[in-house]
C-alpha cells in the first residue's frame, strides 16, 4: 500500500495545444479510496492513464509511495487496473481463476493458495473456491474479477469507469461492494467515473476536473457544502444547483422581485469587471416554500413537478427575471424542493426564499468563490 | 393486470435492415430459441453472445450497456473504414422490453466472420506446432497492425480475436473492440500494456484448455504467451525501426523485406510513397501457409519454382509493382510486365555459357542476393543489370560447376516447410 502523487503532472497529445491534464497536483492518502470525476474530455481518465503508465508524462512527476514512476512501464509499477478483463474460464475452479496470474508469475502453489483463500475471505467466495464459475451469481463473477486484482496484492487499484458495462441494477449493487470491499482491504485505489453520484457515495475524497485542470478536490461534503467555483457548483449535486447572475445594488442581490442580502464584505471585494452583478448558486433543498408576498422571497411559475415519493422537485420560471440567464445544471428552469405532501398544479406561483446561509456568492467574471 | 409497455425498438446503423427486426427482441437473448441460432463455436465472453442465421448470413448479437455499444459500434466502424481486419458492425438495437415491460438490454450485432473459427476450436484439435506458432504470428501482426494506427485495444485475448484460414494464409481478426481505444499514435505504456495483457489472457485461455483437457499435454502455455511477446516485439522492431532515405534506394526496401522474411513472416502490402520529406515505405505483413509463394508465382508467372526461390521473386515483384505505381492494375498484367522488364532480361545479361551453371530462378534469386550485398556496400541503389554483370564476373564466374546444386545455393540451409 502506498500514498500516490502527482507533482505538476501534465501530459500533452501529440498534435494540440491545450494539455490534457495540466499541472495537476494530487496528494491521494495511503489506503484512501479517490474519486476523479468530471464531463468528456476532462483529463479524468488520461490523468488516471498516465498513473497506469499507458500516457506519457511531459511535464511534472507521478510517485507511488516515494518511487518515482514516471518512466516506469506498467507492469512494473504494482498497480492493477481492475475489471479491465474480466472473462471467467469456464474449465477452471474459481481458485485458479482468481490465481493464474500469480502461476504465470512463477509464484509458489502453497503462496497462490493462501493468497487466493484471504481474497476469498473477504469477498465471500470461500465455498465457492473449488467449483466452476458456472455456479456463480453475476455479482459473485464480478468479485471472482476483483480478486484477481486482489490476489497480486498490488500497491493501487485503479479504476476506469468500472461499471459503464454493466446494467443499471448490476451498476449499484457493485457499486456499494466495490466501496466497502475497498475500505476492507485499505488498498489506495484511484477511481475515474462521469457521474458526480457515483462520485458522492464512493469516495473519501473527490478530485473534479474540467479541461484538464484540477477544480477542487474534497470530501464529498465538502465539495457539496462549499463548492470552490461555478464549475464545481453545477457539476457536484442532484438535481443541480439554482446558477444566475444577477445585478448587485446598494448591497443586495436582485434575485427577481426579492433582495437577497450580500454580506459587505463580498461586495467590497467586487471588481469593476464584475460590472456590478455577482454569480448566486442555491441548492434546490436550500429554498423555503413561504406565502407569496413574503420580504425577501421571489415568485416562481410552476413548470412541471416531478415527484419522487420521498421528495418532489418544481421546476419553474424566475418571475421578473429578464435576463433569463438562470440554470440548474442541463435546465435552465429553476428547481425547488417541495413538501411531496403539499404539491402545486402546473401554472401555479409559488414564492420562495433562500435558506440563510445557504447560498454561494461566486465572482460574476471569474467563477471563483467569492463566499 | 400490470400495464403492457410496448417496445419501441430502434436501430443504429448504416443501413439498416427492417428484416432485422423480425427477430425475437423481446426476450432474453440467453433465451432465444434454438431455431433462429446458427450453430457455431463460441469464444468465452463476459457477455451473452449469440449467433443467428438471418437472410443468408450469420450474425454474431451481444447483449451489452447501451452506451457501450454505441462506442464500440462506432470503433469497429473506423477500424473497419481504416481496413484493420476486424468484424463488421451491423448495428446498434435498443429499446428492447420483454412483453412484461421489463426493460431488456441493448444489442451490438456485427457480421460473423466467414470461415472463421474462435481459438477453443483451433486449439482444441490436434495442432501442430505449426499451426500454433502461426496463429500466434496472425496474433502479432494484427496487434501489430492495430498498435500502427493507434489503436490501444485495453484486452487483448485469443477469446477476442477469430483466426481464419483463407487462401493459405492466416489472418486474426479483432472482434471485440470494447475496452479500446484510437489514438493519435500510441505510448511505449500503451503498447507494452497491451502486450502484457495479451500474454497473461492467452497463458490463461490455454491453461483453461487444459483445465478442460482440451489442450495436448505437452503443449506449454507459457512458451506460447512468451512467443507472442517476443514475434510482436520482432515484428514491431522490423517495422517501425525508423530509416529515412532517397527515392530510388530500393535495395532499402529489400532489407525490410528480407528482415521480415527472415522474422518468418511475409508482405500482404507493399506501398512506396514519395514526399519532399523522401521516401517512405509501408509493408504490411502477413502469415502464410507452406507452399504459398510457388503456387503463387505458378498462378503469376508461369515459373515453377522452389518456394524460397518464389518468395524471393515475389518480393521483387511486389517492389516493381510499388515502384512502378502499379498497385490498382491486375496482378497478372504486372507479373507479365515483371517477367518482361526485370526477369528475362536478368537472366538474359548472363553469359550463355556460365547460364547452364544454375537454373534460371535460383540465378535470379542469387542476383537479387548479390545486388542486396552491393548495394549496401556501396550504399546506393544498384540497378539489376549493374548487378548481374557484377555477379556473373565476382560470383559464378568463379563458381566450380560441381557446386551448381540445382536449387540451394552454397551454405543455404534448407527451407523448413
Amino acid at each position: 500500500m502506498a500514498t500516490v502523487t502527482f507533482d505538476h503532472a501534465t501530459r500533452v497529445y501529440p498534435g494540440t495545444e491545450r494539455p490534457a491534464v495540466d499541472q495537476l497536483n494530487l496528494e491521494i492518502e495511503d489506503g484512501e479510496f479517490l474519486v476523479l470525476v468530471g464531463p468528456s474530455g476532462c483529463g479524468k481518465s488520461t490523468s488516471l492513464r498516465m498513473l497506469a503508465g499507458l500516457e506519457d508524462v511531459n511535464g511534472g512527476h507521478i510517485f507511488i509511495g516515494d518511487r518515482d514512476v514516471t518512466d516506469v512501464q506498467p507492469k512494473d509499477r504494482d498497480i492493477a487496473m481492475v475489471f479491465q478483463n474480466y472473462a471467467l474460464y469456464p474449465h477452471m475452479s474459481v481458485a485458479d481463476n482468481m490465481g493464474f496470474a500469480l502461476k504465470i508469475a512463477g509464484t509458489p502453489k502453497a503462496e497462490i493458495r493462501q493468497r487466493v483463500e484471504e481474497a476469498a475471505k473477504i469477498l465471500d467466495l470461500v465455498e465457492y473456491l473449488d467449483r466452476k464459475p458456472k455456479a456463480l451469481s453475476g455479482g459473485q463473477r464480478q468479485r471472482v474479477a476483483m480478486g484477481r486484482a486482489i490476489v497480486r496484492q498490488p500497491q493501487v487499484f485503479l479504476m476506469d469507469e468500472p461499471l459503464s458495462n454493466l446494467d443499471a441494477k448490476l451498476r449499484v449493487q457493485t457499486r456499494t461492494q466495490i466501496a466497502s470491499l475497498q475500505r476492507r482491504l485499505g488498498v489506495t485505489t484511484v477511481y475515474v467515473t462521469h457521474d458526480q453520484t457515483e462520485a458522492l457515495t464512493m469516495g473519501d475524497r473527490i478530485a473534479v476536473l474540467n479541461h484538464g485542470v484540477l477544480q477542487q478536490v474534497g470530501t464529498p461534503r465538502e465539495m457539496y457544502d462549499r463548492p470552490n467555483n461555478v464549475f464545481v457548483a453545477g457539476f457536484i449535486g442532484s438535481p443541480a444547483m439554482n446558477i444566475g447572475t444577477f445585478d448587485v445594488k446598494e448591497g443586495v442581490v436582485k434575485v427577481g422581485s426579492a433582495d437577497v442580502p450580500l454580506d459587505r464584505s463580498i461586495a467590497s471585494s467586487m471588481t469593476d469587471a464584475d460590472s456590478g452583478k455577482v454569480t448566486l448558486g442555491f441548492r434546490p433543498e436550500a429554498l423555503d416554500v413561504v406565502p407569496v408576498g413574503t420580504p425577501g422571497s421571489f415568485d416562481v411559475e410552476v413548470n412541471l413537478v416531478e415527484e419522487l415519493g420521498s421528495d418532489a422537485f418544481v421546476y419553474g420560471t424566475l418571475k421578473g427575471d429578464t435576463e433569463l440567464n438562470l440554470t440548474a445544471g442541463e435546465t435552465n428552469q429553476l428547481i425547488v424542493r417541495i413538501d411531496p405532501r403539499s404539491v402545486p398544479d402546473k401554472g401555479d406561483v409559488i414564492a420562495v426564499s433562500i435558506q440563510t446561509g445557504h447560498s454561494h456568492v461566486f465572482s460574476a467574471t471569474t467563477g471563483e468563490r467569492l463566499a | 393486470m400490470v400495464p403492457m409497455t410496448q417496445q419501441k425498438l430502434q436501430i443504429t446503423a448504416v443501413a439498416p435492415d427492417p428484416a432485422l427486426l423480425d427477430l425475437p427482441w423481446d426476450v432474453p437473448l440467453a433465451e432465444w430459441p434454438d431455431e433462429v441460432l446458427a450453430a457455431l463455436p463460441q469464444g468465452i465472453s463476459r457477455h451473452i453472445v449469440r449467433f443467428v442465421n438471418h437472410e443468408g448470413r450469420v450474425l454474431a448479437i451481444k447483449e451489452i450497456g447501451e452506451t457501450v455499444a454505441y462506442r464500440e459500434y462506432e470503433l469497429l466502424r473506423q477500424l473497419h473504414r481504416i481496413e484493420v481486419p476486424s468484424v463488421v458492425p451491423v448495428g446498434v438495437i435498443t429499446g428492447r422490453r420483454a412483453p412484461d415491460g421489463e426493460r431488456l438490454e441493448a444489442v451490438l450485432v456485427t457480421e460473423h466472420l466467414q470461415f472463421s473459427l474462435p481459438y477453443r476450436a483451433l486449439f482444441s484439435q490436434d495442432l501442430r506446432p505449426d499451426t500454433a506458432t502461426r496463429l500466434i504470428d496472425a496474433l502479432a501482426v494484427l496487434l501489430v497492425r492495430l498498435h500502427l494506427v493507434g489503436f490501444y485495444w485495453g484486452d487483448v485475448s485469443l477469446s477476442n480475436t477469430l483466426f481464419r484460414r483463407d487462401a493459405e494464409t492466416f489472418a486474426a481478426y479483432l472482434v471485440d473492440a470494447e475496452t479500446g481505444d484510437i489514438h493519435r499514435t500510441l505510448t511505449n505504456g500503451q503498447r507494452n500494456y497491451d502486450v502484457d495483457l495479451a500474454r497473461t489472457n492467452i497463458i490463461g485461455e490455454l491453461m483453461d484448455l487444459s483445465a478442460g483437457e482440451l489442450l495436448d499435454e505437452d503443449v506449454d502455455e507459457v512458451a506460447i504467451g512468451d512467443a507472442l511477446v517476443e514475434r510482436y516485439q520482432e515484428l514491431w522492431d522490423a517495422l517501425t525501426g525508423s530509416e529515412a532515405f532517397d527515392s530510388g534506394d530500393r535495395w532499402r526496401v529489400a532489407a525490410r523485406i528480407e528482415r521480415l522474411n527472415d522474422l518468418g513472416f511475409d508482405v500482404g502490402e507493399l506501398e512506396i510513397t514519395t514526399d519532399i520529406d523522401g521516401t517512405r515505405v509501408r509493408i504490411q505483413p502477413k502469415v502464410v501457409d507452406a507452399g504459398h509463394h510457388s503456387r503463387r508465382l505458378l498462378r503469376l508467372t508461369g515459373l515453377d519454382v522452389q518456394e524460397n526461390q518464389a518468395r524471393r521473386m515475389l518480393n521483387d515483384l511486389d517492389s516493381y509493382r510499388a515502384a512502378t505505381d502499379r498497385q490498382n492494375d491486375q496482378e497478372q498484367i504486372v507479373a507479365h510486365a515483371w517477367v518482361r522488364q526485370v526477369f528475362r532480361p536478368t537472366i538474359d545479361a548472363v553469359p550463355r555459357e556460365l547460364r547452364r551453371k544454375l537454373e534460371p530462378a535460383q540465378l535470379f534469386h542469387e542476383i537479387l542476393d548479390h545486388r542486396w550485398f552491393i548495394s549496401q556496400q556501396a550504399q546506393r541503389d544498384i540497378p539489376l543489370p549493374e548487378a548481374a554483370e557484377s555477379y556473373v564476373e565476382n560470383v559464378l564466374r568463379h563458381r566450380p560447376d560441381e557446386d551448381a546444386v540445382l536449387g540451394l545455393a552454397p551454405g543455404e540451409a534448407e527451407p523448413e516447410y
